[in-house]
């Protein structure tokens, strides 16, 4: 091939992504600025990416109908409070798991990620009942009950303790005289810096978009997440897609814009789940 | 003495995470085994043991049925339509690494896979809606008759499977790039001298050296294709807020049987299939991966 020919080739290649990748986000594209649209615009054809005359009734409407700014403080804390609990865990456990060879704790290890294997749709109907008998329900800690470990995690930081904290550091640190406890505190968790980021980033990530379990444990109006209450109100009787847009673009900015802050940490923390074989 | 306090130490620290998992996890999935063999009307103290009957009764069930082909057309549909082009896609990313736009190519097949859910299947469920949205609009100006995508049955499964892949792509896309980042660059340098073209060796060379990751990323894409539910709850419920009925999913049918007809024995049961073929799924996967291994 000529060097203007791979030139051309390229040159196609590229002009290729930027459509498809257009294309992928054209939806979401849409949606916002549907939400800026009278009834009358949104049936318009062609859709218009920029709204002739932008108006801000469907925020309005949506705002008075709906407790959106409750079910996204509802959603957030939950992420929260599970996004704690999974770094927490997966940190302490993943830790040990790596660093102290003994063959109970191996077995343990096993327990852990042969559960991971199991969807949550399968056992969530029994963890709803025991929700549902310490009177959780409709409340964030019940949903947190769902969300409070992860099987990744732990594999996760196991693998990158495994990989960049040397023995001799930690020997070293014991022949000092440091504790167990603190050896893990002061020189373990800030080695594991990066990873840990890309796990919290995952983990909230993974409750800020749950559904299944939400749907269940909060059937309360005031008690759902955005997603749940999303979900119903788009079932109602009166409801149109101008509303919905609006409402979905007030959840769907903030995330995008999130994932584009955190990225990378994203992106590591995905990536590595292919990582598992 | 000095293991024994290690030991001693590790123990208590992976005391607090293990109970939780025997908590959250451990302990309801032996419960839904449990209950899977017995009748339980939700408000009944007895649960009395009846053997498989759950199981027989399912596959004379004609919605659970309906609900288990829907959910198994879901779950391949997004596989066929996702990994070929995932792959395709993420061979001309990692190609044109170098390119300004590299980033962007990245990140904008990667949104759609973190965006939440049910917004995101709003705007789909405006770009399918029958008299509002864009694709009838279009095949209107182009000549052809509107079709109700959300209400026909087969249509709405089509439109699901489309939103479904929409958001599977990122991740498929994202560790197939890993694994083109991994692979020898000395073999593309021997094949390129040997006059092989870029299209050749993505096809003898990418393909047969990227199976263990499309074995993978296909299990996992099927695995998640099994559980689909709210992009079946959004997009293919009807006005009356009775969703579902146009498509009828696995986890859909579940949760109705365990909330709505206070049968949960029966709701286990379907929980039991769903994991028998998830098992099967991931064990296939390995097999796969280990023939491959052997006959090198």
């Amino acid at each position: 091939m000529t060097r203007n020919q791979r030139k051309a080739t390229d040159f196609v290649i590229d002009v290729g992504l930027v459509l498809f990748g257009l294309l992928m986000l054209a939806p979401l594209l849409m949606l916002v600025a549907n939400a800026f649209k009278s009834p009358a615009e949104m049936v318009a054809w062609p859709p218009t990416l920029i709204p002739a005359n932008p108006t801000l009734d469907n925020f309005r409407s949506v705002l008075g109908e709906t407790p959106l700014l409750l079910w996204i403080w509802n959603s957030l804390s939950f992420a929260i409070m599970s996004t704690i609990a999974i770094v927490l865990t997966s940190s302490i456990a993943g830790y040990v798991i790596a660093k102290f060879p003994f063959r109970s704790i191996n077995v343990v290890f096993a327990l852990f990620l042969a559960t991971a294997i199991v969807p949550f749709e399968v056992y969530m109907i029994p963890l709803y009942f025991q929700v549902k008998d310490l009177g959780m329900l409709n409340t964030t800690q019940g949903l947190l009950i769902g969300y409070l470990v992860m099987s990744f995690g732990i594999f996760l930081i196991r693998q990158n303790v495994l990989a960049s904290i040397p023995d001799e550091l930690i020997e070293a640190a014991r022949i000092d005289g440091a504790g167990e406890l603190w050896i893990y505190w002061h020189i373990v968790l800030p080695l594991l810096r990066g990873p840990l980021a890309a796990l919290a980033v995952l983990a909230f990530f993974q409750a800020w978009t749950s559904f299944a379990w939400p749907m269940i444990v909060a059937t309360r109006r005031a008690a759902y997440t955005i997603e749940v209450g999303l979900a119903l109100f788009s079932t109602g009787y009166t409801v149109d897609l101008g509303k919905l847009s609006a409402a979905s673009a007030c959840v769907l900015v903030p995330s995008v814009v999130a994932f584009v802050i955190l990225r990378r940490n994203f992106v590591q923390g995905v990536a590595s789940t292919g990582m598992k074989e | 003495m000095l293991r024994r306090r290690r030991f001693r130490f590790a123990i208590l620290a992976l005391l607090p995470t293990f109970a939780i998992f025997a908590w959250v996890r451990m302990g309801p999935i032996v419960q839904t085994m449990n209950l899977s063999v017995r009748d339980w009307d939700l408000i009944g103290t007895n649960r009395p043991f009846i053997g498989l009957a759950n199981f027989v009764e399912l596959f004379g069930d004609s919605l659970f049925l309906t609900a288990l082909v829907n959910t198994a057309i879901i779950a391949f549909g997004v596989m066929l339509l996702t990994i070929p082009t995932a792959m395709v896609l993420a061979g001309l990313i990692h190609y044109r690494t170098r390119s300004r736009f590299a980033g962007f190519y990245e990140t904008s097949v990667f949104i759609p896979h973190v965006v939440s859910l049910v917004p995101a299947a709003m705007a789909w469920k405006w770009i399918f809606d029958a008299k509002l949205g864009p694709l009838n609009a279009l095949i209107v100006s182009l000549g052809g008759s509107p079709q109700s995508w959300l209400f026909d049955p087969n249509l709405a499964l089509f439109s699901i499977i489309v939103l479904c892949s929409w958001q599977a792509l990122g991740y498929a896309v994202l560790i197939y790039l890993v694994g083109f980042r991994n692979l020898p660059t000395s073999v593309y340098e021997a094949a390129r001298l040997d006059g092989a073209s870029g299209i050749q060796a993505f096809r003898f060379l990418s393909i047969p050296l990227l199976k263990p990751i499309t074995l993978y990323v296909s299990v996992v894409t099927l695995v998640s294709g099994f559980n689909v539910y709210a992009q079946a709850f959004v997009l293919a419920s009807d006005s009356q807020g009775a969703p579902g009925r146009q498509v009828r999913v696995l986890v859909l049918d579940m949760l109705e049987n365990a909330f709505r007809n206070y049968r949960v024995g029966y709701a286990a049961a379907e929980a039991m299939v769903l994991l028998l073929i998830v098992l099967i799924l991931t064990g296939a996967q390995f097999a796969l991966l280990r023939e491959k291994g052997n006959s090198k």
